[in-house]
């Protein structure tokens, strides 16, 4: 079984304003020198079958078509490293979009 | 016989019953249309109501996109017909890619639920034929997620083909170029954050009023369609 994470964030260029309220938390917690910070959504898919190219294809089809709004968003796929950390090293890719 | 004009009901639809109810009042024949149903039931022009369709899981409209429903009506709203995408109908429409952008939260974090006023920038739609371009009418707003937002060039785009159907006076949540609404390049398929089927009657319309501002997105819409 191939577990693959996907990682969606607002596209750098897109106001983050969840991001922004965290962000003006942090000082009021004690936590000085935080530049930025941007919220974004983690996905854990499970698929059948070997941790290979072809996995991270249908995951990243997965990512494009219902997980990330392309529009404002771009995403990532990689192996789970608990599950094959070799893959992610070589496989980490992220959109264009 | 009147002209059918269907109103989709999602899992998390609010407005739906708002939204028959004002097609009823200008005198069209109001269609539930139902998610899981790809049969759009014969009708001339489909309504995409406010809400939070499947609880804005994932992102607000994304999972409605792929209902059964909604491949019949991003079918037929690509050989002409008439869509109205009310607030959560309209996100439902930038998740379908009928329209261009999206809409994304608040710039002030908060949901913000009051009458706003707009101004009416092009009637060359099959929603807005009623009014007057430069118009100023009320309409309320009810949304948490309705910053409207498209990169530069597609902004450019809508505003130089005139698909920019109404803007906010008082830009309530930071919107792009203080965009309410747009229209796609045919101008039969309108995404609107306002909700004009809360402003269609005396009784229930924005206090102290104007009260029916609203209506002329049904009336013509009627109008286009008796006379096809």
């Amino acid at each position: 079984m191939a577990r693959v994470v996907v990682d969606v964030m607002l596209k750098p260029e897109i106001l983050d304003p969840q991001g922004q309220a965290v962000q003006r938390a942090l000082p009021r917690l004690g936590f000085d020198g935080i530049v930025d910070v941007r919220q974004g959504k983690r996905f854990e898919i499970e698929l059948d079958g070997p941790a290979d190219d072809a996995a991270l294809a249908r995951a990243r089809e997965i990512a494009e078509k219902l997980l990330a709004n392309t529009v404002i968003e771009q995403f990532e796929v990689r192996f789970d490293g608990a599950v094959d950390s070799a893959a992610a090293a070589t496989s980490t890719e992220r959109t264009a979009g | 016989m009147s002209a059918r004009i269907g109103v989709v009901t999602f899992p998390g639809s609010q407005d739906d019953q708002d939204a028959l109810r004002a097609v009823a009042l200008v005198g069209a024949e109001p269609v539930a249309l139902w998610h899981r149903e790809a049969d759009l039931r014969q009708v001339d022009a489909v309504i995409l109501p406010g809400g939070f369709s499947y609880g804005d899981y994932l992102r607000a409209g994304a999972i409605a996109r792929f209902s059964p429903v909604m491949e019949a009506v991003i079918a037929g709203a690509r050989e002409g017909l008439p869509v109205l995408g009310i607030c959560n109908g309209f996100q439902v429409l930038c998740e379908s890619h009928l329209l261009p952008g999206a809409l994304i939260r608040n710039g002030g974090m908060l949901f913000i639920n009051r009458d706003e006023r707009l101004r009416v920038e092009s009637t060359a739609t099959a929603w807005t034929a009623d009014y007057s371009v430069g118009q100023e009418i009320l309409i309320p707003i009810k949304n948490g997620e309705g910053r409207f937002t498209a990169d530069e060039h597609t902004l450019d785009e809508l505003e130089a083909e005139g698909r920019v159907i109404a803007r906010y006076l008082d830009n309530p949540n930071g919107s792009a170029r203080d965009i309410a609404g747009i229209a796609n390049a045919a101008g039969n398929v309108v995404g609107l954050m306002p909700h004009p089927e809360h402003a269609v009657e005396e009784l229930t319309g924005p206090y102290p009023g104007p009260a029916t501002d609203g209506l002329p997105f049904f009336t013509s819409i009627l109008k286009q369609l008796v006379a096809a």
